[in-house]
């Protein structure tokens, strides 16, 4: 299936936003995070889960698709990069694209800025800075196969549902085993637009 | 530097890390920049994660980098991976302050000025009341050589009585029940055993935000199948997954473990043989149990009877169970016993000294483990020896070269030295490494002590709010700019390496002690150039004690990534895991089970305080947030404290809630969440007054221990209509609050929700 990527596990999510921190610290975009932290049933539950670029495969990147700018390059390997300095204009179509909500544009620099998979470091083997500190293991870099040897019957999914748009994903979801086939739901299915019922 | 691992004992997800140490020099962009990469451990917790310092061109701490060191294999939680940034931060000291008077600003002065204030005022208040009138407060985030100093100085320099440091408020409730059990003073197993348990209880421990870093081996634990029991007033983020989540009310511990022992007694789960060889006191202990069957329990505990029997089943039929606990169940005014009666359920069900079976404390201060073992407590000298037993005295007062009659006897805790200090039996404190104003229960009385002295020193790197109250603050170092060493929550002893120099102005606290002992006239004996120095003295000064540490050396610390004392030779690896040859460090060699009898917690439940207020810490800050509150991306997440509340109260979230007790009242915003305890709530504490919970717990301590109890106070919650804001850090005369961590203190509520309990309302 995949090559080494961020396979996310809610289940081991304590919330501790290390991950948040870490991507601050990563020298791409140092001093801003490109991961959000969800909580996913607040005020009854205190699980949570950490979104990072899901590095989209098919379709092919929404945010690089509709970069007017071809700002956006993807890697052979599949990696979605951040939007070129030298090219981003700014227009934050990009963020609107994205079924995620991932890429953040910085106003005053006019760029758009996302999580790049932490290219300088992968490349020297090491694991993105998220996945390197994660307490809990809840972000695990590395192939299927390693994390299955690690976890014994765990399983994933990678693609999401948006309403009837299904996304396949560079980056995986532990799922529980009865639920590998279908897609992850992405968001919630799109009943109204401007008070108007469209379901 | 690089350390081997053992593949077989890595927690998940970290097998195949490598760390940037590791790279060669051409390839990494750390390299390419010319800085470089120190490697050391994170200042905070008593986990003591390794990380490296990054480094630049011109000498400066700018960074951190994960560090494959194998407690945390590269793991940080956002504590660590933020600490780094008060290294340079505008809010730090760099000049003496002082004032002779509260009522005067502080002034910058020279060194010189500041240590001649206060060594004449030393002399002033001891000629005048006697040397007991002089105190002083160490801190259990300082290296283990400094908090052999501190002993030392206040025994010979400052020739007083009264010594004590802020782990008094950390993990004593445990230590003292350890040496009680066993003989020592320490946790049984490393953290790497937790992945080999098939049962892993977690009492009064939230994992997840207290020590984030270990969560990675629980979960390890549950890969392999391990059962998760957890018991803790609130459904934690580990609480959340666990087999059996028992959510007692505050204080019942004791009446709790009773039952589940009573419940593993009668359904004959109990290992007799390990019993017959290697435990006295059993039949006690048995009889005591019988009486807490687990309807009492139930009834006192706040549960279903069920639960105390699932616990003990499950617990007692695992092959290998481990029991760790911390403050939840240590911060009571049965602390020690609360923990006794974890360490009677190991020993009944044989699960003592094996690999994956057996006990363990977590420290919450990053040397709340070592602080304690050289003779920073009040009624301990090095190497855990007793200051009231006439052979220790005698071998320490050969080493430190005095006359026996010239050693002080034992002092008080640190609470009753403020209480000494209200009733001016203390009249003069200098403070090193703590900040009492916020970590203390009932600030009221704090406050009152510290106004009552009549002199006030401070040692730190910030301006804490003690410090704020002081007469004279001396600004130290922070744990980068010097070098020494620390003993996490396994015992493990690590050594932080120095990354920069100080900032101009700026000195360590061993040349500001030494300094001040030479003033006082005894500099002969602190003749200490460096932390190396006074390491080689405590090394021989914890010869032949339990507390071992002879055979450890920077060298040998640097080569292996840490060592667990006891370690009595230099060829000797540590001792990572206790009790493996079955005996004790009793003379006897067995563990002293000890009869327990619940009691209710000290501040009585009455119709206008029926709720019970619990304590504790948030994931973003440590301890009195002296240091986490001044770093942005902390504030950021966590900027003020809430009170956690149970839909069935009516309040929505963001609410303002007045918490009163019987010590006070404050207003915090609610966060509605059903996981708390419907007759509990739940404030984080690291903040002042007026958004303190410390304002509110009681000052009730444990007879033995002399820990507060902070966990329980009796309360009621009633609707306000204005939340109090959180005052900013305080700074020093002419440095401006960092614009960074102003970020949303007056918000209502956190941006995002502090560990997902949620701002959304149900309703
Ligand atoms: S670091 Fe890991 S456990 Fe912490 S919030 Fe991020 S994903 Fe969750
Ligand atoms: S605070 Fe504790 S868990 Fe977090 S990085 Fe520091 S030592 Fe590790």
């Amino acid at each position: 299936m995949m090559g080494k990527t961020i396979f996310i596990d809610p289940g081991r999510c304590i919330g501790c936003q290390a991950c948040v921190s870490a991507c601050r610290e990563c020298d791409s975009h140092r001093g801003k995070s490109m991961i959000h932290l969800d909580y996913t049933d607040p005020g009854q539950s205190v699980a949570s889960l950490p979104t990072v670029c899901m590095h989209c495969e098919d379709p092919v990147a929404p945010c690089a698709e509709v970069c007017p700018a071809d700002a956006i390059l993807i890697t052979a390997d599949g990696v979605v990069q951040q939007a070129d300095t030298t090219r981003c204009i700014g227009c934050s179509n990009c963020v609107n694209a994205c079924p995620f909500g991932v890429p953040k544009i910085d106003l005053q620099a006019k760029l758009q800025m996302k999580c790049n998979l932490c290219y300088d470091r992968t490349a020297y083997g090491l694991a993105p800075m998220c996945a390197t500190v994660c307490p809990t293991g809840a972000l695990f870099y590395g192939t299927l196969e390693e994390l299955q040897a690690e976890r014994p019957g765990v399983q994933v999914a990678d693609s999401f549902a948006f309403g009837d748009v299904v996304v396949k994903t560079g980056v995986a979801m532990v799922v529980p085993a009865d639920k590998v086939q279908w897609p992850v739901p992405g968001g919630l299915p799109v009943v109204e637009v401007n008070g108007v019922d469209v379901r | 530097m690089t350390i081997p691992l053992d593949p077989s004992l890595a927690p998940p997800g970290t097998r195949n890390f490598r760390d940037a140490g590791g790279i060669p020099a051409d390839k990494w962009h750390a390299d390419q920049n010319g800085e470089t990469l120190v490697p050391t451990h994170c200042c905070f917790c008593g986990v003591q994660c390794g990380m490296y310092l990054r480094v630049d061109k011109g000498g400066k701490v700018f960074g951190v980098e994960p560090r494959n060191h194998d407690i945390n294999r590269m793991r940080l939680c956002p504590k660590g991976i933020n600490a780094y940034q008060q290294v340079n931060h505008p809010d730090r000291l760099t000049a003496p302050l002082m004032r002779r008077s509260r009522d005067e600003e502080f002034r910058e002065v020279s060194w010189d000025e500041a240590l001649d204030f206060t060594v004449s005022e030393i002399k002033r208040i001891q000629s005048a009341y006697g040397n007991d009138a002089f105190g002083l407060l160490g801190g259990a985030s300082l290296f283990s050589e400094k908090t052999y100093l501190v002993g030392k100085f206040a025994r010979i320099a400052l020739k007083s009585k009264h010594v004590d440091y802020n782990g008094r408020l950390c993990m004593v409730s445990a230590a003292g029940a350890n040496k009680l059990a066993f003989g020592i003073d320490r946790a049984g197993n490393p953290f790497s055993d937790i992945l080999l348990t098939d049962c892993l209880l977690i009492a009064g421990s939230n994992v997840g935000e207290c020590f984030p870093v270990m969560t990675q081996y629980l979960w390890g634990a549950r890969d392999r199948g391990a059962s998760l029991i957890v018991i803790d007033p609130r459904e934690t983020a580990i609480a959340r997954t666990a087999d059996i989540h028992v959510a007692l009310k505050p204080g019942t511990d004791a009446a709790f473990f009773n039952a589940v022992l009573h419940v593993i007694v009668k359904e004959n789960l109990t290992d007799e043989d390990f019993l017959a060889a290697h435990c006295t006191g059993w039949d006690e202990v048995k009889a005591k149990v019988a009486e807490y069957t687990p309807e009492r329990a139930a009834e006192i505990c706040g549960i279903p009877a069920s639960q105390v029997v699932q616990v003990a089943r499950t617990f007692a039929a695992a092959d290998k169970a481990m029991a760790w606990h911390a403050r939840g169940i240590e911060h009571h005014s049965q602390g020690v016993e609360n923990c006794l009666t974890v360490i009677n359920l190991c020993a009944a069900t044989g699960n003592i000294g094996k690999p994956g079976a057996g006990y363990g404390t977590i420290t919450g201060q990053g040397n709340g483990q070592g602080g304690r073992e050289h003779g920073q407590k009040s009624d301990l000298l090095p190497g855990g020896r007793s200051i009231l037993n006439e052979e220790h005295r005698r071998q320490i007062c050969e080493i430190w070269g005095i006359e026996e009659s010239e050693l002080p006897t034992a002092g008080t805790s640190m609470m009753e030295m403020i209480w000494q200090m209200q009733r001016r039996e203390i009249r003069g404190l200098i403070g090193i490494c703590n900040n009492p104003f916020v970590s203390l229960p009932n600030y009221a009385v704090v406050k009152d002590g510290y106004d009552t002295a009549e002199f006030h020193a401070q040692f730190d790197f910030f301006l804490s709010e003690t410090a704020a109250n002081a007469h004279v603050v001396f600004p130290v170092t922070t744990w980068a700019e010097d070098e020494g060493v620390m003993a996490n929550a396994e015992a493990r002893v690590v050594k932080h390496n120095k990354a920069q120099e100080p900032p101009a102005g700026v000195r360590t606290d061993t040349w500001v002690i030494c300094e001040l002992a030479r003033r006082l006239g005894a500099g002969d004996k602190f003749a200490f150039p460096d932390s190396r120095s006074v390491f080689e003295e405590l090394r021989v000064a914890s010869a032949g004690t339990v507390n071992d540490y002879y055979g450890i050396t920077y060298e040998r610390l640097e080569e292996t990534g840490g060592i667990a004392w006891p370690c009595p030779s230099t060829d000797h690896p540590g001792t990572p895991r206790l009790f493996e040859d079955g005996r004790t460090y009793h003379p006897d060699g067995t563990i002293h089970m000890q009869v327990v009898d619940w009691h209710a917690p000290m501040d009585p439940y009455d119709d206008d305080h029926p709720m019970s207020l619990t304590t504790g810490r948030t994931v973003a800050h440590f301890l009195s947030g002296n240091q986490t509150r001044r770093l942005g991306g902390l504030v950021e997440q966590t900027p003020r404290p809430w009170v956690e509340v149970h839909p069935s109260h009516g309040f929505k979230s963001g609410d303002p809630v007045r918490v009163v007790t019987r010590r006070g009242s404050e207003v915090f915003p609610a966060l509605v969440t059903e996981a708390i305890r419907p007759d509990t709530v739940f404030i984080p504490y690291h903040w002042p007054v007026p958004t303190a919970a410390n304002a509110l717990t009681i000052d009730a301590l444990d007879p033995r221990s002399k820990i507060p109890e902070y966990k329980v106070c009796a309360c009621r919650i009633e609707a306000a209509d204005r939340i109090d804001e959180v005052p900013a850090p305080p700074t020093a005369p002419g440095h401006q609050a960092y614009p960074e961590t102003q970020v949303s203190r007056t918000d209502p509520l956190p941006p995002t929700s502090p560990q997902g309990r949620g701002t959304a309302d149900r309703s």
